[in-house]
């Protein structure tokens, strides 16, 4: 269901502290995101492919993690060039594309491949049991964590529900075709899981009841920032502001 | 506490699931101490509402309900039940919600108000008394089958209950995981009503059963000596007969 294979690994990015990563994906994220300066960009992007050299991850892996959001940013550049305002750059038929709207398609290109490429690196290079306790060391909001806890937890036994159920469906001849008969057996099918899961919260929540839950729930791990984690969170961090200052002091490179 | 006092005392219970026939009408039940309390009846005929009902996880219609000696009826009563009563539920997957074994087992001790390290030593304890020693950092969705069972076992003895209901505790296990729980129970300190369809487990834990029958529970306590035979294919599945013959009852 869920495979963290990026997360066995021994590399410097590895073994960084889980609560590092986080804020560091986090800060980037946010510069990245509201910076439209290509210089600011494309050193986003340097820096994330270097980040993905560090955590030496499998290239083949991480390039095929890459391929749904770029699926996504195809279709931007079907569209943006034609729908954005500005001095006509090109023509295809009767459509007029623009300068603006070519740049503002790059923008998002280069900016979702930095971002996602850090996330893999960083987050993905740490196990999800992990990231929750660091979350919740980084004082998120205890919902948060809870529900990406149980999330992780339960989502192996829906899934198991679910392949009970389709497998039900097979071994009695369902072959889903273009017919009605097919769209309700499917309607039944998600009203199924979403039933069962219902009645599995409810007896999770009896069962927690039973141990005394009261709406607290605890956390058994301890981190210890070292040295190298301290000096790996101040790079970053300067980095990260170096990119900030360069958006928005506009100062010029030549 | 004495032994032979009154754990729980179930008086005119009835209860019904909306739009169907009360599966428990006026029911009463007396729970001592020490008591090993086998529970059998056909499916739906009540049992697992029982246990619910003892828990306070769902409300009886009428009828009153005094546990350890007091009368409980609100929410916050039933807080201070459970912190005496285990209940093991009858899928593991609804009582191990934790990433891990051991956040899994300190949870109880955790929310009677155990510090961490205290909460994990008893933890370890409980554990290694059920030959889990070892699993403390193991992902619980990816236990087996007995495993799961035995785990939930451990986080329900982690909070040193005095009473333990068990809901059909062997059910999908294999015959190695059963004799284990077998054991268990048999050297566990602890009174506890077990329901299942299992009678030789049933036979092998507990000291008398009671049968759910129309919404009510009956004792019959007569035991016959008895023996029958039967054929059946060996195969290569290794098994054992037991061909002494029961005492005579005299």
């Amino acid at each position: 269901m869920i495979d963290e294979h990026f997360a066995i690994g021994d590399s410097f990015v590895h073994r960084l502290d889980p609560r590092v990563k986080i804020v560091v994906v986090f800060l980037f994220s946010v510069v990245v995101a509201v910076s439209t300066r290509f210089v600011v960009l494309l050193s986003a992007l340097a820096l994330g492919v270097c980040v993905t050299w560090l955590a030496s991850l499998p290239t083949k892996e991480l390039l095929r993690r890459l391929v749904p959001i770029n699926i996504f940013i195809i279709f931007l550049w079907f569209f943006l060039p034609f729908t954005v305002e500005g001095k006509p750059y090109f023509s295809v038929g009767p459509l007029v594309g623009t300068h603006e709207g070519v740049l503002y398609a790059a923008q998002i290109t280069i900016k979702s491949n930095a971002i996602v490429a850090v996330l893999i690196a960083l987050v993905s290079s740490t196990s999800i049991l992990t990231l929750g306790h660091a979350m919740h060391e980084l004082r998120a909001p205890k919902k948060i964590v809870h529900l990406f806890f149980f999330t992780y937890r339960y989502i192996h036994v829906i899934h198991r529900e679910y392949s009970r159920l389709v497998n039900a469906m097979k071994i009695r001849g369902f072959r889903p075709r273009t017919n009605m008969h097919t769209y309700k057996t499917f309607a039944y099918l998600v009203g199924m899981i979403l039933v069962k899961s219902c009645d599995r919260a409810q007896r999770v929540h009896n069962a927690m009841l039973c141990r005394g839950f009261r709406g607290k729930l605890y956390s058994l791990s301890e981190f210890s920032l070292r040295t190298t984690d301290v000096i790996s969170l101040i790079l970053m961090l300067v980095v990260i502001l170096g990119l900030g200052i360069l958006e928005w002091t506009k100062i010029a490179c030549s | 506490m004495d032994k032979n006092s009154l754990l729980i005392n179930l008086e005119d219970i009835c209860f019904a699931y909306p739009g169907r026939a009360p599966s428990l009408d006026k029911l009463n039940l007396q729970f001592h101490q020490g008591d090993r309390m086998g529970l059998i009846g056909p499916n739906g005929s009540g049992k697992t509402t029982l246990l619910h009902i003892i828990m306070g996880l769902i409300k009886p219609s009428s009828g009153r309900i005094e546990i350890f000696g007091g009368h409980v009826e609100q929410e916050k009563d039933f807080r201070m039940v459970r912190q005496k009563i285990g209940f093991l539920f009858q899928d593991a997957d609804d009582q191990l919600f934790s990433p891990t074994v051991l956040e899994d087992v300190t949870f109880g001790p955790l929310n009677l108000g155990k510090s961490q390290d205290e909460a994990k030593a008893i933890a370890r304890r409980t554990l290694e008394s059920l030959g889990l020693a070892g699993f403390e950092d193991r992902i619980t969705y990816k236990l087996s089958g007995g495993e799961k069972r035995l785990v939930s076992l451990a986080t329900v003895m982690a909070m040193e209950p005095e009473v333990l209901l068990l809901d059909e505790p062997s059910t999908g296990l294999d015959e190695t995981t059963e004799k284990r729980l077998v054991e268990i129970l048999k050297s566990v300190d602890f009174s506890y009503i077990l329901v299942s369809h299992n009678i030789d487990l049933l036979i092998e834990t507990t000291d008398y059963i009671g049968y759910m029958i129309s919404g009510d529970i009956s004792v019959d306590d007569d035991s016959i000596p008895h023996t029958h035979r039967h054929m059946h294919k060996h195969g290569k599945y290794a098994h054992k007969h037991d061909l002494s013959l029961p005492d005579k009852k005299s």
